[in-house]
């Protein structure tokens, strides 16, 4: 198990390097620079200050540098947010984007795995196709939509949450709610498939001829064999939970990674980019490696070969 | 001998697109105590179904008994609601099923599912049933035990899972075990080591076995007696002596002279033509005269009664009136009954 763990992480590393390189370089190509906006600089301060951050360098010498530091830990600093280091900045802002995303995705996957069981149960019930059409509403229309929704009807309307900002619990409801629609249509379309065809296998069968009862029949034979297909899906979406959420922060106005990542990208503050996007990077492959380990734990037919 | 089950016409049906497919369409027939009867009969002839329905694991609502009882030790089970049937699933009946890579919980301990049905119905902590799960894996002849029991399924070998699935339905010592195709998915050196199994723990139990096949080279091994089923009925049943030394039925004599055998080289076998009619609209008299070469022509406007050949030996074919020509089984199917006397059925001699 430690061997795999430990190989597991050397090809984190390796496809990290992969990604700050690809990056690194995409960002190189791409027009603009992070002084387009500042006209009122006259030739000699844009010389001064594209010095200072190594702009100037030849760009492998850059890369250079850049990998260098990434080594170290050191991401850098930031050309926006007065040379703050980008891990500070990040480490300041992903408090509320990983609460954010953490409570949507337990929410959703709780609620969208309810659903999907009581659809599977209930088989073309108005149970059912009530769930169905949840879902469809779920996937199809856009988060966005929902949390203007939500800000109108709960926030102005009602009055019964804060409309916008960060700072209680009650100020991540709605963002919270918003962000689970897609998880929780997902989960419930996924749980719905995978426990119809469960519930209709030998081993099932089996089991009613053992005499189990119905909700051990759903909860103990059913559900953990329905489960793989369902974190598959889950598992990148949690990391996109974190990205998605760029929109979602915008609206709720929320000191959040995906908030800062947007304002970063408008004005090409290049340390903080690559230091979000090896962020986002890093989280998907952690999600990945967990998955891995979760279906060895579900399903012990996928049990890990170095794992004896 | 004691009569432990009783069918009372059974009639199934399934209620599909197309509409009502009558399965099963008016089953009688008895069990003992500690005899083996045999359910014998081509895919789709309501074997299954039949016994489906006892253990009450049709597809409801769907799948319906739509008539008749089925009197367990005299309480009817056609009536009970599925709370009630649950305590009886697994307890009084059990089941073992076709295809042991499938009908085990892939992730699910072995020792587990053993356990499940025995704390469900002999009240029994996670200690005792433990202990009496290692007892039945021992008794079911799976080595070491005390390891196998937590592996998962995937572990095993197909004749192994079978044995497993063979102790889960002894766990809780039932008075009936309903075995639907159990060495059909294992190859034949297994399946003989699963019907030696099956018949050493009836001697040690003491169970009534309904043994479902299409395979008559099983039945003459196993059965104390024989049910012929076709098109959903019973078309003949007796004991194993009266089926294969004296069967009656025309489809009988086809399932006998389609039998292959070792001595059969320059021998054609003796095959049914046709396929079996089908069940949304089951034929006007006999199901089986579109397929049988001695048909007569009553069999097409009546359908036979089931006329008694002796004692435990009765048959539903025309051919059996005392009006009707005698008619004697096609040479195929007497060189094979030939063959059962000189090698005798009892012990499986003629495989």
């Amino acid at each position: 198990m430690t061997r795999y763990l430990l190989r597991r992480v050397w090809y984190m590393l390796i496809t990290l390097f992969i990604i700050a390189t690809f990056s690194f370089f995409l960002m190189k190509i791409l027009p603009g620079s992070p002084l387009n906006a500042e006209d009122k600089l006259s030739e000699e301060q844009k010389e001064i200050i594209l010095e200072k951050y190594g702009l100037n360098d030849p760009i492998p010498v850059q890369y250079a540098k850049y990998l260098g530091g990434l080594v170290k830990g050191d991401l850098g600093v930031s050309f926006k947010f007065d040379n703050t280091p980008v891990t500070a900045i990040l480490f300041d802002r992903i408090g509320p984007s990983a609460l954010l995303g953490f409570q949507a995705l337990v929410v959703g996957s709780i609620l969208g795995i309810f659903l999907g069981l009581m659809a599977s149960i209930f088989r073309n019930s108005p149970i059912d196709f009530s769930s169905t059409i949840i879902a469809v509403i779920g996937t199809s229309i856009p988060s966005f939509v929902f949390a203007g929704l939500l800000q109108y009807v709960f926030a102005v309307k009602l009055g019964w949450f804060p409309v916008a900002l960060w700072g209680e619990f009650e100020h991540t409801i709605l963002p919270t709610i918003a962000l689970a629609i897609h998880p929780m249509a997902t989960a419930a379309r996924f749980t719905r498939t995978e426990m119809v065809e469960v519930l209709h296998s030998n081993y099932i069968i089996t089991a009613r001829a053992k005499g189990v009862s119905e909700s051990g029949i759903i909860l103990k034979h059913g559900l953990r064999n329905a489960l793989i297909p369902l974190i598959t899906v889950l598992g990148p979406m949690a990391v996109g939970l974190m990205t998605g959420s760029m929109v979602i922060e915008q609206i709720f106005a929320i000191p959040g990674i995906g908030e800062q990542f947007v304002t970063s990208v408008m004005v090409n503050d290049y340390p903080t980019i690559m230091g979000t996007t090896l962020l986002f990077a890093f989280g998907f492959i952690v999600i990945i490696l967990i998955i891995d380990l979760l279906y060895g734990l579900i399903d012990p037919r996928i049990r890990l070969a170095g794992g004896k | 001998m004691s009569k432990l089950l009783e069918v009372k016409d059974l009639k199934v049906s399934f209620n599909t697109y197309n509409g009502e497919v009558h399965a099963v369409r008016g089953v009688t027939f008895d069990l003992n105590k500690g005899e083996t009867l045999a359910i014998v009969g081509e895919s789709g002839s309501g074997k299954s179904v039949t016994s489906n329905a006892i253990m009450r694991l049709l597809p409801e609502p769907h799948g319906f008994i739509k008539e008749g009882q089925i009197l367990l030790e005299g309480v009817d089970l056609a009536k009970k609601t599925s709370k009630e049937m649950q305590k009886i699933r697994g307890k009084d009946i059990s089941m073992v099923f076709q295809d042991p890579m499938s009908s085990l919980n892939p992730t699910m301990k072995i020792g587990n599912q053993i356990m499940e049905g025995l704390i469900k119905h002999q009240n029994m902590n996670k200690q005792e049933a433990r202990k009496t799960a290692l007892e039945l894996l021992t008794l079911v002849g799976i080595p070491r035990p005390d390891v196998r029991i937590n592996q998962y399924p995937h572990q095993f070998s197909g004749g192994m899972r079978q044995r497993v699935v063979v102790a889960i339905a002894l766990a809780c010592n039932p008075k009936i075990l309903i075995a639907d195709e159990p060495t059909t998915a294992l190859d034949v050196t297994i399946q003989a080591q699963i019907l030696e199994l099956m018949k050493s723990i009836q001697q040690k139990t003491d169970s009534a076995i309904i043994f479902i096949t299409h395979d008559l080279g099983v039945v003459a091994n196993v059965a104390d007696r024989v049910a012929v089923m076709y098109a959903g009925k019973i078309v003949e049943i007796g004991t194993v002596d009266d089926i294969f030394y004296n069967p009656k039925h025309p489809y009988t004599w086809g399932l006998i002279g389609s039998m292959p055998t070792l001595d059969s080289t320059d021998e054609e076998l003796f095959a049914i033509p046709g396929s079996p009619p089908n069940m949304l609209t089951p034929p006007v008299g006999d199901a089986f005269a579109p397929r049988n070469q001695f048909a007569l022509e009553i069999d097409t406007v009546m359908e036979p009664p089931m006329f008694k050949v002796s004692d435990t030996h009765y048959a539903a074919t025309w051919l059996l009136h005392e009006d009707a020509p005698k008619i004697e089984p096609p040479a195929a199917v007497k060189h094979r009954m030939q063959g059962f006397a000189q090698t005798g059925t009892k012990g499986g001699g003629k495989r």
